[in-house]
């Protein structure tokens, strides 16, 4: 039994699709279990993924539920890994942070949030991390936002300040 | 150099050379341009390549890198500038003393090159007076050498105890 059919066992309510392709396994669940199924790949002594590779973000334009979130998980003593999806719509963009489970999620979320403005609830520090505190212009990497952005790259106001 | 003249006496008297105070100023200053360690991107391992011995930047007086502005004379802005390294770049020159000088080098620091995105500074020269600019995606140690000797003529052409014109003529 794979991993995605252990998902959809444990969570039938919250099991969407898994697809494979060339060897990767990508599951995509709901985004209310999206913690649950989470803390089963990590507690699970036969799943047992320790490491979180990565986090990060899709828009799909034309979909109802614009916005996907992506983690990357590997075990390190098992050697296997795996892609979870969740849709996230722009109308309630918040899913749940994981970063109770991997501490090391802790700056992607960070980064998806800076990039995507999806929020994560419960994260401890959700702070921009690439862009200024300050930025106000929105979030860059959406696909409604311009290519040249709205004009912060070319203001300098600490000109002004050095005189 | 063609500015100086040599009148070497055959009697063991030392040289005498005679050339305008002026022209001793600027040949000082040209000879002794110490960089700032300013690289930002891919450019800068061309800028460290063109230190190294195989080129030797030393022959030009300009390879004396300094990691602190206060005791440079160049600053070489070497590779993508993007708008949240602009005041840490701005800063730097206004701590630089004077007389100082900018190089930009490579696309990125000219024109922001193909990086027409949120982020990036569209050229130096936005927030930053540039002196001499080096194109190439990255350019050669053979092209900032270049520059290098580009600005080392525009430096002798600046007057230092006269006042400078509204515009020095290339």
């Amino acid at each position: 039994m794979n991993v995605a059919q252990r998902i959809q066992q444990r969570f039938p309510d919250g099991f969407v699709k898994a697809v494979e392709w060339r060897g990767d396994m990508a599951v995509t669940v709901t985004r209310d279990r999206l913690h649950d199924v989470a803390r089963l790949l990590h507690d699970d002594p036969d799943l047992d993924f320790d490491y979180i590779v990565h986090v990060s973000s899709v828009v799909w334009p034309d979909d109802e539920e614009r916005f996907e979130v992506v983690y990357e998980f590997y075990s390190i003593r098992k050697r296997h890994r795996i892609r979870l999806k969740t849709r996230v719509p722009e109308s309630d963009c918040e899913v749940d942070s994981l970063t109770d489970i991997w501490k090391g999620a802790e700056f992607m979320e960070r980064e998806v949030f800076d990039m995507m403005g999806i929020r994560f609830r419960r994260h401890q520090d959700l702070r921009r991390i690439l862009m200024p505190d300050d930025y106000t212009e929105g979030y860059p990497l959406r696909k409604d936002f311009p290519l040249r952005g709205k004009g912060w790259r070319d203001t300098f106001e600490f000109l002004n300040e050095t005189k | 150099m063609g500015l100086i003249q040599i009148g070497h006496q055959k009697d063991g008297d030392s040289g005498v050379i005679t050339l305008s105070l002026e022209k001793a100023v600027n040949w000082a200053r040209k000879g002794s341009l110490w960089p700032m360690t300013f690289g930002l991107a891919c450019c800068a391992i061309e800028m460290m390549a063109a230190v190294s011995s195989r080129y030797d930047m030393d022959r030009y007086g300009a390879g004396v890198f300094r990691a602190s502005p206060r005791q440079s004379d160049l600053m070489i802005v070497a590779g993508t500038v993007c708008r949240r390294m602009a005041p840490v770049i701005r800063k730097i020159y206004d701590q630089m003393p004077e007389p100082k000088y900018v190089i930009a080098m490579g696309s990125c620091a000219t024109s922001g090159n193909i990086y027409d995105s949120y982020s990036v500074v569209q050229g130096v020269d936005r927030f930053v007076p540039v002196d001499i600019y080096v194109p190439g995606c990255p350019p050669t140690p053979e092209a900032l050498f270049d520059g290098i000797l580009k600005l080392q003529e525009r430096i002798m052409q600046k007057r230092v105890f006269t006042k400078q014109p509204e515009q020095v003529k290339a």
